[in-house]
């Protein structure tokens, strides 16, 4: 076990992050006072349908997630790009560092990543929104997952990405339609059946929900139900990761 | 016998793209030698020494490294191995002594100043150790990627081309300190293309082309039975060699050479008769030559005749 350099390559990919720090704190708090003109404002009282929730308060706890899944994927991915694109991943192969110390690395920079951007965007709210935590286990379990998925997402993608052009296709193509149809923006609930039948195969959807669950206490699923799918689907992405790092896809010749 | 440091078995690679660029490489790095891995642009040197880094996955073949399997032990070889691979690149957000130190980590050790500091000395790169590295010229970076493979303290260390871009000065002061590494028991495996260097400063040499070994040897061992004499006449200026000259004296493998004629002796067999022979036939043939002289190979005319060989 390699634990110093699994510790040094977390911090690395933590200070490409904190160096950069206008978009990992500036970026989610404009961000998050954007969200609230519009919507606050456009949207006014507005309930959800079928539950006792007003659709700002609604909003919140998704647009959260959104914007933990997104950094998380945009950390691992990023930082394999640019290493691949400008030649500097070859110093972690040479490392000696197992797969799966690798993977935890990533993943773990790449949470707190999300971990510290979703508090950010939070913290900038909570005055203007009546949030409560309904309960914390539950926003700790999906947050945790999702930006395990998305981060892992993250490294598979650039690992598969040639250069950029690729990777911001994996982004725009993939990921942000997933992600904006996961139910962010509206219950499921609302949707024509056919849709509701589908967005069930979507694992944002299990994601956004149960996060959103943790702190309204309502859902379009059973959220202790779903933390089997989700904490699954992260395993089957760590796993994977840590199968395609060992077999040094896409980056090895 | 000095025991093996790298022994290479019967390495292949066949690239993605069907390209082979080793075709059963067999080589053995005794331990403590300063080994020069020679060859023409193309002929897999850096094949070899990226499979070796674990950038590039061999199509077969195995790699034994003091005594672990190189493939099976992938992690302990690779902590016990300094690369510097031939193209140079950094991560653009770090400063050198960031990078040593994040290296250092990575290879799971506690960063020591002290040795970092001492590199940065030796490598002249102490007034830089501050600064990003965006700002470092070429050669500066081409010697922060031998600190960086130093910097954990391998007693292996590979490098693929260390002097290529580095001013003569300091190529000079680079390769003192090699030799100063290797004197402290570090061995050594560097290609180059500077074969004056290598024949002063190496004592192993092997020379491979188009993925194939031609010869591996001590250095004095090449020298000495590879290397032959040749013979040189020099005709006007203009003089070209005739394809059917060329026929009658091939027993001596004529070629032209900085505008001189060279026919090769051999050193097993080099006695006064095959010198006046060779001469007299030339002679015979072509006149009475303007000047001409022995003169013994030295590596580059013996790395010129074998990868020359290699291709008629
Ligand atoms: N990634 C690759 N894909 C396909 N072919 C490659 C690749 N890398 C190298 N080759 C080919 O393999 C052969 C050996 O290349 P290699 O880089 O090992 O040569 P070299 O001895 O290091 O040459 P040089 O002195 O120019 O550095 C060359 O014919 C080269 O074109
Ligand atoms: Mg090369």
């Amino acid at each position: 076990m390699n634990l110093r350099g699994t510790w040094t390559l977390f911090k690395r990919e933590t200070h490409r992050f904190l160096k950069v720090n206008m978009q990992t704190v500036a970026a989610p708090a404009l961000t998050a006072i954007l969200y609230l003109i519009v919507f606050r404002y456009a949207m006014g009282d507005r309930q959800v349908p079928g539950m006792e929730v007003d659709y700002f308060t609604f909003l919140i706890p998704g647009l959260a997630m959104m914007t933990m899944l997104q950094n998380a994927f945009a950390n691992t991915s990023s930082s394999i790009i640019i290493g691949k694109v400008m030649n500097v991943h070859i110093y972690l192969l040479m490392a000696p560092l197992s797969a799966i110390e690798m993977v935890v690395a990533f993943l773990a920079a790449a949470v707190l990543r999300a971990v510290i951007v979703a508090t950010v965007f939070l913290l900038v709210l909570t005055p203007f929104v009546d949030l409560s935590i309904h309960h914390f286990g539950l926003i700790l379990v999906y947050g945790l997952c999702g930006s395990i998925i998305m981060g892992g997402m993250g490294l598979i993608g650039g690992m598969w990405s040639e250069n950029f052009d690729s990777m911001s296709m994996v982004s725009n193509f993939i990921i942000l339609p997933l992600t904006f149809l996961s139910g962010v923006f509206y219950s499921i609930k609302q949707l024509p059946p056919l849709w509701q039948q589908v967005s069930h195969f979507n694992p944002f959807f299990y994601l956004i929900d149960g996060f959103r669950h943790g702190f309204l206490g309502v859902g379009d699923s059973d959220p202790f139900l779903s933390v089997g799918i989700v904490a699954g689907f992260a395993l089957a992405t760590v796993l994977t990761c840590w199968y395609l790092w060992r077999i040094g896809w896409r980056l090895k010749e | 016998m000095t025991p093996t440091a790298l022994s290479v078995n019967q390495l292949h690679k066949a690239y993605s793209n069907g390209k082979e660029a080793l075709k059963g490489v067999s080589l053995s790095v005794p331990e403590g030698s300063f080994f020069a891995l020679l060859g023409p642009n193309g002929a897999g040197k850096s094949t070899l020494i990226n499979i070796m880094a674990d950038t590039v996955v061999p199509t077969s073949g195995s790699i034994e490294f003091l005594g672990h399997d190189m493939f099976s032990e992938r992690l302990w070889c690779k902590a016990n191995i300094g690369v510097v691979p031939q193209e140079v690149a950094f991560d653009p957000f770090f400063t050198p002594r960031e990078v040593l130190s994040m290296v250092c980590g990575l290879y799971g050790q506690k960063p020591d100043m002290k040795w970092i500091n001492e590199l940065l000395e030796h490598l002249e790169l102490a007034e830089y150790a501050d600064k990003n590295t965006r700002q470092l010229s070429g050669g500066m970076r081409r010697r922060l990627l031998v600190a960086q493979a130093l910097v954990h303290r391998p007693p292996l260390v590979v490098l693929d081309e260390p002097t290529a871009g580095v001013d003569v000065k300091l190529r000079r002061r680079l390769w003192d300190y090699m030799r100063e590494l290797n004197t402290s028991g570090t061995t050594i495996l560097l290609t180059t293309h500077y074969l004056e260097e290598a024949e002063e400063l190496c004592d192993h040499v092997a020379i491979i082309d188009r993925g194939s070994v031609i010869t591996s040897s001590g250095m004095e061992k090449l020298l000495h039975e590879v290397a032959g004499s040749y013979l040189w006449l020099r005709y006007r200026d203009g003089w070209e060699l005739g394809r059917a000259d060329a026929e009658a004296l091939s027993e001596f493998n004529p070629r032209m050479h900085e505008g001189k004629l060279c026919l090769t002796l051999n050193r097993m067999d080099l006695q006064q008769s095959t010198f006046h022979h060779a001469y007299e036939s030339t002679v015979q043939r072509l006149g009475p030559p303007l000047d001409a002289g022995v003169c013994e190979e030295d590596l580059e005319d013996v790395f010129l005749r074998l990868t020359h060989e290699d291709t008629t």
